[in-house]
Formats: structure tokens, C-alpha cells, sequence
């Protein structure tokens, strides 16, 4: 069943950037995109680089898809899917993700 | 089963080599044994550009022999030693070293010798000649003792060996026998003005002096004597009266000579013996000898031609010329003296501007002979296609030369000629050719040139070559798409204008405005970087913050492990020892792996974001400063010990460096930007590896611009010599604001050098003669980013909200767990996965 974990205030989050949660032991990135007031969760881990810095990258949009660019190199996750640009096999784990009375909540499926 | 013919060549010079490569590439190369005596101590290099060496390329850099070419080829090279006889009927060749070759075919190519008239004194000690680079290696020893140089001889030649002294800082004349300059290329009117301009430029010209006899001086170590009783002292005497064809030995066997000297050749290259050929310089054609390369090009490709059996003939060439000499734009095409009978002649001389044109057409005005350009050179192309492709001029051929007052162009445009055109004489490259080429799809000037080679000579075509591509690309309808990324359709330069223009300040602004989507890293970063150059804000300001990659975020450089690197500004590279124990202190407090940078600062590495406020507060403490090694924007400048402590040293490269680096921190830029000084010429700092180099001189400080290591390295060119500090820096800023306002993104300026039109010429003319008008913006400018200086990391320990990002994560304190370091060579460095896996292992045991 899903369960709704409180993560941070929503002024906590970076407009048009990113910030790291760590829940469970796991660490997601979250990022608002504020033309859309959309935020997204993934994995902050990136499988080319093998380090923790997702939440770290630029974001923006490829052909309308919200994407997140990898600091180390470059590579573009789709912050929906979790899907990578560059090679369709590779995919993050993307976590469903709200806002609820100014607090950030990320649900957990357990 | 040795059915090879032996093909012998004597002479490695321009044209030796260039009909060795004809042959490399045809299709007979596998019918000869081929043998070559060189007479020099290195094989063929580029004459045409010696003077470089002066600017510092080196032999190895003006070599024409790609790496291997003599054995990949088969070719013997017989390296230093000269051919001194031939045995026409035995069909020998005798050398000095004593090898004696045989031969089926022999072709001479022995090139020219500079004329000294024999005057007397013409062999004291530094009386030199400007030919080879062991000529340049004397001029450059003697004139280090040197304060006066006499150049005799004022021709194309003489011209270019007065730059070298003048450049060497010696007190420079040019003494000439004919009544004017450039006698063989310009007329009288020509003669007069260039006289006049390089007098501006300091070097004196006595025109209608004789020298009679060159003795000891008084206070020189030369004292030259004139026919008309008149005298000149000086260090150094530099023959450049002419040249001379090396036809002894073809004289010596017996082969037809011209009466004034030269090798007789016929339409095929052929002497009188028909085993024999001559090309270049040392060959006589009509009665003519041709002192330039292409010619000597043309001829070794008629020689391959003929030994395949192909039917070519060398029917002559165009001897037509452009030049800068000492800085002035010279020119001659064709019938530059109005020989031909019934030619009528245009002039147009502005006194103000220093310009002389003259135009020579056919007695009805419809075709152009030849031409006379002096201080504005910038019609020569057009000019030089009118006359080779004899196109009919308009109907007022003066239209030509006289500045136009309207907005119609008399340009002839690259659509109006025809593909036999030639557009490099350098290596006979036809409109055709190039069309060709560009069909095969060669879309860039670089890829044209790979092709086709032209443009890889002189490089005088280069500004034609460019525009044949872009209107051929253009009638293909082939586009360019020069747009930074799916969200703007503009270029970086559109948008810095854009920026400027409606006083844009933030990402959003622009995207509304102009652009479509959320961007992404590439726009974000682009203007990010450009809002930066243009308004110099805090980049960590909440409107800028999403518009930073991780390095800008966190104001430092992120590494493999996703740890980041500190580096402090170290001004110059000097550092006093408290610093020095500083930074030694902050290290070791938090366990930091230390190294000094090929920057010549200390780089810190290994810090977790959560720890990088607390590294940088102390630093602070300490007196340092963020040294942006993570910003598109000035690193370093290098400098060397220079005058306060060197011997050498001749001005204080430190103390410039220093005040260069305070100037232009945080500048931020289309790319990042390196800088040096150094004392001397011997050049510890490296300056010609940087985009802004500063070399000390006796005279002052020499600027060079647009260099860098890198993955392509690039020399810097010399931009002026001898400047004070005030004009250097007014120099620099000009520079380094048009870079920022017209480079593409990421590009360095090396690259924005070599796609600029009309190159290094063009940038001076923006910055010393201000042809834009744009100079005092361009300090404006920079003179408010430096106004608006901001450490940024100061800035960052005092702003509370700031600090809150420099976290881990959002809802805990803990820190990356993924984090894990080993030592090695008693420091720490970033696990590796096998390491990883194993201390995992030993935890959970
Ligand atoms: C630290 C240092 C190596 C060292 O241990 O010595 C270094 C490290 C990096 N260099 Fe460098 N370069 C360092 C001196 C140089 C030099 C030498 C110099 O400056 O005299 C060069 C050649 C000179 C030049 O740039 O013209 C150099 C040419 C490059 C290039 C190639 C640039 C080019 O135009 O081809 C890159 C790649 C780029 O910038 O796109 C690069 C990029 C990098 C990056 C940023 C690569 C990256 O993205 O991680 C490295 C990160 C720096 C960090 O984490 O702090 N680094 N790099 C040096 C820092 C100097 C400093 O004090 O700031
Ligand atoms: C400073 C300078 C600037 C110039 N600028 C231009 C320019 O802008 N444009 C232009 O078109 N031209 C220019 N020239 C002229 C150009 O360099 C010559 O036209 C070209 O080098 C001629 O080539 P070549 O092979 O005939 O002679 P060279 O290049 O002189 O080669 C002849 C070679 O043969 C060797 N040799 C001679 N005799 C013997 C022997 N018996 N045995 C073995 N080896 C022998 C010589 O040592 C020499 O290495 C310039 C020349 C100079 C010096
Ligand atoms: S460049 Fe010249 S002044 Fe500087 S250290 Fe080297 S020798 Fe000394
Ligand atoms: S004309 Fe000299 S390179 Fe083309």
C-alpha cells in the first residue's frame, strides 16, 4: 500500500533546480520546475557516472520532455520516466511525488 | 628484376619538395627509384613564411615534409650534402661528400641565391643575407649587439627584412638604388605613398643611394659611404638587393644559360638536355625568371606531368601580389606600369587616409590589365578575378577603386566568376575544384582546405575561398544551423545582442521573450555565462541559480566520485609563506588530498559539498580569494620570477601578472581564459600558450593573443610590440570584451581567432585603429565588470539562505555514504569499484 512520506517544506525546494532526500536509506532527487509548478522524483544516483549527483544537474526540456542533464558527463534522463535520452536501455527509478499543505511528500511502496 | 628508372633531384626547397609530393601522389611514382640531394642541414621548409621565425615558430614548425614522408615514399635523401658536378653523357651526378648517382631523368631545383653587390666591405663581419634560417639565426646573434640595422634594397624583400630588425629592436633603414620602393610592383605615385607610411612607422628610407663602400664606423660598427658623398652608420647591413638563380652547375656541364643567368627551360620544363628539367627559382622560362612559389608549383606539376607522359605545359604565370609590409596593405596586379600599348590609368590617392589606388584597362575600358594598391588592399581579390578571367569591367571602371558613397557594392560577387577561376594560386585550386569539393561535402572553410589544399599556402585566398563556400552552401539551400539549442533560434551572439539591447536580466525574461520550452543545460548555461559577462551579478542570486552548472552551484569543480576540488586564487603565482602554511593547515584539518596545478596554484581535493563553507571560511580568514576554476571565466595568469629576481629579467613580469589577474578576475567569458607574463624572451611563463601572452622587451611589453595548450595547441600571435602598461591594458580589455560579445559558446579564443574573417588583421583593426568605433564601449565595459568584483564565496559564507544548499541532503544531515577514500602515496584518492566492494565486505564482517 502507499504510504506518503514528508520530505521538506516546499520553499525548500530550488526553483528550476534540484535537491537530494534521503528516505529509506535510498537517495532521490527532487526537482521543481516552477514554469510548470511541476516537481519530479528519481534517483539521485547515476548509473554512467556511479556517483550520487543527479540532483546536482541542469534541468529544462528535450522535444517537451522534462529532463535532468548529469553534471559528470552530460547524459539526460527524462525526469517522468526515468528513461536516458542517449541510450533507451538505461533507465532511473522515478518516485510518485506531491505537495500537501506547503510540505513535499513522496510515496513509498511498501 | 630492377626495371625502376632512377629519377634524381637536386635541390629540397620549395619547389624540390612540391614536385617530390606531385610525385608521391601521382600514378607513377612506382616507375622510379627516387634520390634527392639537399643541400641544407634540414629538409624543405617554408621560405615564404621565414619571417615567422622571428615570431617565434620554430624550423620544425615551418617544415614542408609531413612526418615519414621520405621513407614512406622510398625516397633517399641525401641530407647536407651538395651536388657539384653532372656528367650529361654518362648521366651522372658527382656530390661534395663524394657519391656518385646515376641517373635516367635529373631535375634541378636549385633555387636562387640572394645578389650582394660587390661593393667594397660587402664581406665584414654583419653584412648578412635573408634567405635561410641559419641567415635568420646570424641576424638574430648579431643584432643582440646591435642598435642600427641598414637593410639595402627596397623591394618586396628588403620590406620584409626591415620588419625583422625593427621587430628586433634595432633603429631601422632601407637603402634603395631605384627612385622609389617596390620599383618592380608599383609605380611612381605607389612608391611615394608607402614610402611615406613606413617613415610613419619609424623605419627611414633613403631612396637613390648608391653605396660605394662600407668601412668602420665611428660610433657603429659599420660606416656605409653613398655616391653622393652622404653616410650612415650602422650595426648590422642586410642584403636584399635581388636574387640570383643557382645555375653553376647546370653552367658548369654545359646546359643553354640565360644571358643574365638561369637554366633555359622550354614549355615542358626541359633544359637543352632533354634527360634534364629545371623548376623554380633557378629556371629561365621566356627569358623570365619567376621569384615567387606558385609559379615553381606549377612547374613541378607541368615536370610530373610530362614524365607520365600527360600532356601539360607551363605557359607561364601571373606574378600579381598582396602583401602587408611592415603593416601596410601593398598590392600589384598584372600590367601594374601601364606597359601595354594604349592602356589608359585610373588614380585615386586620399592623402588623409594614406590610400593609393591605380587601375590599368584596355584602351576601350572593357577589360582590366593590372592594378596598384597602397594602404587599402581590401579590392584585390575582385580586382585579380577581373583581370585573370578578363571579365568585362562596368561601365565606369573608377567605381572600383573609388571609396563607394552609396550602400551598392562593386564587389564582384564569387556567383560572377567563372569555375575555370582560380581562387589559390598557392596550389592551382579552380572555383571548380572547390565546387567540387563542397558537392563531395566539404561545408567548412577547414574541411575545403583538407580537400583541396587551398588556403593551406600564403593564405591570401583565404577571404574568397570562404565566400565561394557560403554562396555555394547558399544556392544549395543548404543551411547552417547556428542556433545554441532547440529553445532559442539564435545564435550566442544574437543573444548577447539581445541581452544589450533590451537590457535583459534574467533567464525567464529571455526564454519569454525570444525562446520556447524550459531550456536546457546548453541554453541555460549560454546565457547564464553571457548575463554574467554583461551585468556581473552575484551568479548565485536566486534568478541565476538554475542557470549554473554544478561547478558554478557550488562554486567549486565536482570530481569522479561526486566530491568537489578548492582552488584559492593564487594572484600571479606568488604566495608568502603564511598562505602557504594556510592552505597547508585548511588541508590537513580536513583530510584533503593537496597538488599544485599546471596553473601554478594549489588545488585542494576531496571536499564534500556539506564541508565547503567551512573550508572556504577559513580561507577567507586566511586572506584568499575564489580562484573561479570552476567558472567559464579567468584562471590564472602564469607569470615568471622576472626582474626582481632573474638576471635575464628585463621588466617585472610578477608584479604584471599580478595586477592582469586582480584586473580581470570573475570576468566571465564564452570560455575560460589563461593569461601569462614573462621577463623575458626566453619565456619561462609560457605567454605564447595563452589567450592573453605578455613578454617584457627592451621597449616595453610585446601582446600576444588567442594562443592555448590544450587539445590543439596554438601559438599566440604577436598582436603590438613595445607597449606601455597603459596602452597594454587598454589593449587587453578591447580584446577580451569583443571576445566575449562575438565568440560562439565554448569556444576558445584560438578558435575564435582562426573563424574570425579576415583574422588577426581584422581584431587589430577593431582594437588599435578602432574600425568599429566600438573601443570606448569595450572599456566601458570591462571597466565596469571590474567595478562590480565579488568574491563569490565571500558573498556565499555571509548570505545564511545561501549556505542552506550546500547540504547533502534536504531532510537529514547525514553525508554521502557512496563516498569512500583510500590512500595512496600518503594522501587520499577516490575508491575504485573493486576497493569499494572489498571494504563493504570487511564492514559487514
Ligand atoms: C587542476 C588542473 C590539473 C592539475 O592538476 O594541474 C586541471 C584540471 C582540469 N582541467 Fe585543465 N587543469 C589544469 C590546468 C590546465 C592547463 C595548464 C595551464 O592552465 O597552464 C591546460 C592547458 C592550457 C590551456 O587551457 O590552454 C588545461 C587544459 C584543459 C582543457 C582543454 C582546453 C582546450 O582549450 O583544449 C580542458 C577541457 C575544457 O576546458 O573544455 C580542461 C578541463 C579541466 C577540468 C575542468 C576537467 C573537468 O571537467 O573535470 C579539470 C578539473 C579541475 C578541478 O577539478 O579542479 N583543462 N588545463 C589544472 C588547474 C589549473 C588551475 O590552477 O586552475
Ligand atoms: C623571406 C622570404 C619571403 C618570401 N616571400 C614570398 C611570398 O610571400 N610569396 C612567394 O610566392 N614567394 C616568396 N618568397 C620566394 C620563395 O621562397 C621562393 O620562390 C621559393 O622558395 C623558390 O623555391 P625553390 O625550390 O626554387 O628554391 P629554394 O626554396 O631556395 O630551394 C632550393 C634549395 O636547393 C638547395 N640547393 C641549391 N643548389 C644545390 C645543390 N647543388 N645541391 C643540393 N642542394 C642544392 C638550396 O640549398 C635550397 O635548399 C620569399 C622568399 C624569402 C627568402
Ligand atoms: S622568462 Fe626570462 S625573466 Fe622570466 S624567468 Fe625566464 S629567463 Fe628569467
Ligand atoms: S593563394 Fe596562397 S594559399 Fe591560396
Amino acid at each position: 500500500m502507499t504510504q506518503w512520506i514528508d520530505v521538506c517544506s516546499v520553499d525548500d525546494l530550488q526553483p528550476d533546480s534540484g535537491v537530494c532526500a534521503l528516505i529509506d536509506g535510498r537517495q532521490i532527487a527532487v526537482f521543481y520546475m516552477s514554469q510548470d509548478q511541476a516537481i519530479y522524483a528519481i534517483d539521485n544516483f547515476d548509473p554512467f557516472g556511479k556517483a550520487n549527483v543527479l540532483s546536482r544537474g541542469l534541468i529544462g526540456d528535450l522535444g517537451g520532455e522534462p529532463m535532468v542533464a548529469s553534471p559528470l558527463y552530460k547524459q539526460h534522463f527524462n525526469l517522468k520516466t526515468g528513461v536516458c535520452f542517449e541510450d533507451e536501455s538505461i533507465k532511473v527509478e522515478t518516485y510518485a511525488i506531491r505537495t500537501e499543505n506547503g510540505r513535499v511528500e513522496i510515496a513509498t511502496v511498501s | 628484376m630492377n626495371t625502376k628508372q632512377k629519377l634524381v633531384v637536386i635541390g629540397n626547397g620549395m619547389v624540390g619538395q612540391n614536385f617530390l609530393q606531385s610525385l608521391a601522389e601521382s600514378g607513377i611514382k612506382d616507375q622510379y627509384e627516387v634520390i634527392t640531394f639537399c643541400e641544407e642541414p634540414r629538409p624543405a621548409y617554408d621560405r615564404v613564411h621565414l619571417s615567422a621565425f622571428f615570431s617565434g615558430k620554430s624550423a620544425d614548425d615551418l617544415s614542408l615534409v609531413p612526418e615519414g614522408f621520405f621513407e614512406n615514399n622510398n625516397i633517399t635523401i641525401h641530407m647536407g650534402d651538395r651536388a657539384i658536378d653532372i656528367d650529361k653523357e654518362n648521366q651522372l651526378v658527382f656530390s661534395e661528400k663524394g657519391l656518385t648517382v646515376s641517373y635516367d631523368k635529373l631535375v634541378l631545383a636549385t633555387g636562387s641565391y640572394p645578389f650582394v653587390p660587390p661593393v667594397p666591405g660587402h664581406d665584414r663581419e654583419n653584412c648578412l643575407v635573408y634567405r635561410t634560417i641559419e641567415d635568420l639565426e646570424a641576424i638574430t646573434a648579431a643584432a643582440k649587439n646591435s642598435k642600427i640595422g641598414v637593410v639595402v634594397g627596397g623591394g618586396l624583400l628588403g620590406l620584409e627584412a626591415a620588419n625583422a630588425l625593427k621587430d628586433l629592436g634595432l633603429e631601422t633603414h632601407v637603402v634603395e638604388f631605384a627612385p622609389r620602393l617596390m620599383a618592380v610592383q608599383l609605380d611612381a605615385g605607389g612608391g611615394a605613398m608607402l614610402k611615406k607610411k613606413i617613415e610613419d612607422l619609424g623605419v627611414s628610407v633613403h631612396t637613390s643611394k648608391n653605396t660605394t663602400n662600407i668601412g668602420d664606423g665611428d660610433n657603429c660598427f659599420h660606416k656605409m659611404t653613398f655616391a653622393d658623398g652622404e653616410e650612415l652608420e650602422t650595426d648590422i647591413v642586410l642584403f636584399s638587393a635581388g636574387i640570383r638563380p643557382r645555375d653553376d652547375i647546370a653552367r658548369n656541364s654545359g646546359l643553354d644559360i640565360g644571358p643574365r643567368g638561369g637554366i633555359v627551360i622550354d614549355n615542358q620544363c626541359k633544359t637543352s638536355d632533354k634527360n634534364i628539367y629545371a623548376i623554380g627559382e633557378c629556371a629561365l622560362w621566356d627569358g623570365r625568371i619567376f621569384g615567387l612559389v606558385a609559379p615553381g608549383y606549377t612547374m613541378a606539376r607541368t615536370v610530373v606531368a610530362d614524365l607520365a607522359d600527360n600532356d601539360a605545359s607551363f605557359t607561364g604565370a601571373d606574378m600579381s601580389t598582396k602583401l602587408k609590409l611592415l603593416g601596410v596593405d601593398v598590392a600589384s596586379i598584372g600590367d601594374a606600369h601601364a606597359r601595354t600599348p594604349g592602356a589608359m590609368v585610373y588614380t585615386y590617392q586620399d592623402g588623409a587616409a594614406e590610400v593609393y589606388k591605380r587601375l590599368v584597362v584596355s584602351e576601350d575600358k572593357k577589360l582590366l590589365l593590372g592594378a596598384v594598391l597602397v594602404g587599402d588592399a581590401a579590392g584585390y581579390s575582385t580586382l585579380l578575378q577581373y583581370c585573370l578571367n578578363g571579365i568585362e569591367l562596368p561601365e565606369n571602371p573608377d567605381s572600383l577603386i573609388l571609396p563607394s558613397r552609396s550602400d551598392e557594392s562593386v564587389g564582384l560577387g564569387p556567383d560572377a566568376l567563372p569555375m575555370s577561376a582560380q581562387i589559390c594560386s598557392c596550389y592551382d585550386v579552380s572555383k571548380g575544384d572547390v565546387c567540387e569539393a563542397i558537392e563531395k561535402g566539404c561545408t567548412t572553410v577547414p574541411a575545403l582546405k583538407d580537400e583541396t589544399q587551398a588556403s593551406t599556402g600564403c593564405g591570401g585566398c583565404a577571404p574568397l575561398l570562404k565566400s565561394v563556400l557560403d554562396s555555394e552552401l547558399t544556392k544549395a539551400g543548404i543551411e547552417v544551423n547556428t542556433d545554441i539549442c532547440e529553445h532559442f533560434p539564435h545564435t550566442r551572439q544574437d543573444i548577447y545582442n539581445l541581452v544589450m539591447v533590451e537590457e535583459i536580466k534574467t533567464f525567464n525574461e529571455l526564454l519569454d521573450k525570444h525562446g520556447t520550452g524550459r531550456g536546457c543545460e546548453v541554453c541555460r548555461q549560454a546565457v547564464g555565462s553571457i548575463l554574467a559577462s554583461y551585468w556581473n551579478e552575484y551568479v548565485l542570486k536566486k534568478e541565476h541559480l538554475s542557470l549554473q552548472d554544478t561547478n558554478d552551484t557550488f562554486l567549486a569543480n565536482m570530481q569522479k566520485d561526486g566530491t568537489y576540488s578548492v582552488v584559492p586564487r593564487v594572484t600571479g603565482g606568488e604566495l608568502s609563506p603564511d598562505m602557504l602554511i594556510a592552505s597547508g593547515q585548511v588541508a590537513k584539518k580536513y583530510g584533503l588530498y593537496t597538488k599544485i596545478t599546471g596553473g601554478q596554484r594549489i588545488d585542494l581535493f576531496g571536499a564534500r559539498v556539506d564541508q565547503l563553507p567551512g573550508i572556504w571560511s577559513e580561507l577567507i580568514d586566511a586572506g584568499f580569494e575564489s580562484g573561479h576554476a570552476y567558472g567559464k571565466s579567468l584562471r590564472t595568469v602564469k607569470s615568471c620570477v622576472g626582474s626582481t629576481w632573474c638576471r635575464y629579467g628585463i621588466d617585472d613580469s610578477v608584479g604584471l601578472a599580478v595586477e592582469l589577474e586582480n584586473r580581470y578576475k570573475g570576468l566571465r567569458a564564452p570560455h575560460k581564459i589563461k593569461m601569462a607574463v614573462s621577463g623575458c624572451t626566453r619565456e619561462c611563463a609560457e605567454a605564447q600558450g595563452k589567450d592573453i601572452g605578455v613578454i617584457a622587451t627592451e621597449g616595453g611589453w610585446n601582446l600576444y593573443v588567442c594562443g592555448n595548450g590544450g587539445m590543439k595547441p596554438r601559438h599566440a600571435d604577436l598582436f603590438a610590440t613595445d607597449l606601455d602598461k597603459d596602452t597594454l591594458i587598454k589593449y587587453i580589455d578591447r580584446v577580451l570584451i569583443f571576445y566575449v560579445r562575438t565568440a560562439d559558446r565554448l569556444q576558445r579564443t584560438s578558435v575564435w581567432m582562426e573563424n574570425m574573417e579576415g583574422g588577426l588583421d581584422y581584431l587589430k583593426s577593431v582594437v588599435i585603429d578602432d574600425k568599429l568605433g566600438i573601443c570606448n564601449e569595450l572599456e566601458k565595459q570591462m571597466q565596469y565588470v571590474i567595478d562590480t568584483y565579488q568574491c563569490e564565496w565571500k558573498t556565499t559564507i555571509e548570505d545564511e539562505s545561501k549556505l542552506k544548499r550546500f547540504r547533502h541532503f534536504v531532510n537529514s544531515d547525514q553525508t554521502d555514504e557512496n563516498i569512500v577514500f583510500v590512500e595512496e602515496r600518503g594522501q587520499i584518492r577516490p575508491a575504485n569499484e573493486e576497493e569499494r566492494e572489498q571494504l563493504k565486505l570487511t564492514e559487514e564482517a
